[in-house]
């Protein structure tokens, strides 16, 4: 195992460790000690690397992922697993604003709560969330799931365009666009195994389904004070 | 961008250690604001009757001596007085009032910082390190202390532009963001009677608080009324003489995270500021939410 301690190693050094291993792999296990809140952690990682990170991440952490495995033990700042490609982000902690925004594939799992605007503009990547998640979340989200074990904020799925979203708790409102939909049975397949894959032992049945009512999707003068 | 930071000890043991526990966590937010910092801190109050002022000159050099002279002829009171930099610390056995306008008519150019029992108000242009090293922080005691890292946006870089504001006796104000009603709530506290002294949109949020104190209003009334009538974005940290406030925007665009121990509860921008306190990695740690107050006061001692 290939281990980084903050305190003495800078970030670029721990970024350019793990870039290097895109070219040529030789390790696969990465510990990151002391990571004391640092932005750009494990950033534009291109490898199937298993990276953990002891402690509390700055903004922008494991952003740009392809293939890695990162699992940070604290929580997170702005912008966890932003962009992300493909494989899996794990916080053990809670995260700020902005999670998985804008992530095309992978799978992102937070154990605790995420801040407003949790996958902000998402376009594939899954998320799950063991707690509840802040205001605007899934704003202008195109594809992809969100699932959610605590209750969601204000504005939910404003402007969404098809992903799908799993809420167990509340939604204090929904946002323009973003209706309540029937649970069929594929869902609760779908739900069942993205659960399963992010550890949690819920109840499928328990969650209620939103999604787009594509009402916005082509501009119609009639719905002008929707948008 | 800025930084805030703030610090309110629980725990009356580490109040010796207040000034030293809260320089890294200034420091950590240089990259937020290096523009100028300041800090406001709590402690080595005056008793009732007395009013502890921070003045703060321009010129290196002021000769303060001569000023404290006068002024303990013009006022013919005990006085008692410090040296800290560009800075002096006068406490005053008279009212606030007699000593603004005597200091009005003695040194027209030396600027009152903060007045109260308790609250210190010292600030500067440049980095925070070069700041915290002029007014001597790591060595300063206290039971709380606020501060504040400026990247400018709104406003000119001028030592009156930095931060924190005094917002009336023993408060005072620092603020992440940006306000976008700052032009006509500034005429309209003006037409109340508030003083403006820079054209920096941080000084009408703390001019909003004086106002609406002034009216009546608690602490938490006012920044209730703040979340109806200031229009932008912020993150704000308040002083006050027994305890301190956090409170964020509807949108909460401005970052904030807190963290709370047996020992103290801290607050900053980024968890990166908190991360050389003692125990934080067994502190509860979370980011408070949109358009919510935090508050805490000690009981009176």
């Amino acid at each position: 195992m290939n281990k980084f301690d903050l305190a003495t190693d800078s970030v670029r050094e721990l970024n350019q460790a793990l870039h290097d291993q895109a070219k040529e792999l030789t390790e696969r296990e990465w510990h990151v000690s002391n990571p004391g809140g640092k932005h750009n952690l494990a950033v534009g990682v291109n490898e199937a690397l298993s990276i953990d990170i002891d402690g509390h991440a700055g903004y922008y952490c494991a952003g740009m992922n392809q293939k890695a495995t990162v699992t940070v033990h604290g929580n997170v700042g702005v912008g966890v697993a932003e962009n992300m490609m493909s494989g899996v982000v794990r916080v053990k902690g809670s995260a700020s604003q902005a999670a998985g925004a804008t992530a095309h594939g992978g799978l992102l799992v937070i154990e605790g709560d995420a801040g407003a605007r949790c996958g902000i503009s998402m376009k594939g990547v899954d998320i799950v969330v063991g707690g509840s998640i802040g205001h605007m979340s899934c704003f202008m989200a195109q594809a992809g799931r969100l699932v959610v074990c605590g209750d969601a904020g204000d504005a939910l799925g404003d402007s969404l365009y098809e992903t799908r979203i799993y809420v167990k708790g509340t939604v204090k409102s929904l946002g323009s666009d973003c209706i309540e939909k029937e649970m069929r049975a594929e869902h609760l397949d779908e739900l069942k195994e993205l659960l399963h894959r992010a550890g949690f032992n819920e109840d499928p049945a328990s969650f209620k389904r939103y999604g787009s009512s594509r009402q916005l999707y082509n501009f119609k003068v009639d719905n002008a004070s929707a948008y | 961008m800025c930084g805030i930071v703030g610090l309110y000890l629980k725990n009356q043991a580490l109040e010796p250690q207040l000034g030293k526990l809260f320089e890294p966590m200034l420091l950590a937010m240089t990259d937020r604001g290096p523009d100028s910092a300041g800090f406001a801190i709590y402690g080595d109050e005056v008793q009732d009757g007395w009013v502890k002022l921070t003045l703060q000159s321009s010129a290196e050099e002021y000769d303060w001596k001569q000023l404290m002279g006068a002024l303990e002829g013009r006022l013919g009171c005990s006085l008692d007085w410090f040296r800290n930099a560009s800075a002096a610390v006068l406490k005053v056995q008279t009212e606030e009032a007699k000593v603004r306008e005597a200091l009005a008519e003695l040194a027209a150019d030396v600027r009152i910082m903060s007045a109260g029992q308790s609250i210190e108000i010292l600030k500067g242009m440049g980095l925070p390190a070069d700041i915290a090293e002029r007014f001597s922080l790591a060595k300063m005691q206290g039971s709380h202390i606020i501060g504040h890292t400026r990247m400018a946006t709104e406003s000119a870089v001028t030592m009156e532009g930095s931060h924190p504001f005094s917002t009336g006796a023993d408060l005072c104000l620092v603020h992440n963001g940006s306000l976008s009603n700052h032009s006509r709530l500034r005429q309209l506290l003006k037409r109340q009677g508030i003083t403006f002294e820079t054209e920096n949109d941080t000084e009408v949020a703390a001019g909003y608080l004086t106002w609406r104190l002034r009216e009546g209003d608690s602490l938490k009334a006012a920044l209730d009324h703040s979340l109806e009538d200031l229009d932008g974005f912020f993150t704000f940290a308040i002083g006050t003489r027994n305890g301190f406030a956090v409170i964020r925007d509807p949108i909460a665009c401005k970052p904030a995270i807190l963290a709370e121990t047996d020992d103290y509860v801290a607050m900053a921008s980024e968890y990166q500021a908190l991360a050389s306190l003692p125990g934080i990695d067994k502190a509860r740690v979370w980011e408070p939410e949109p358009a919510t107050m935090y508050i805490w006061e000690r009981t009176a001692a």
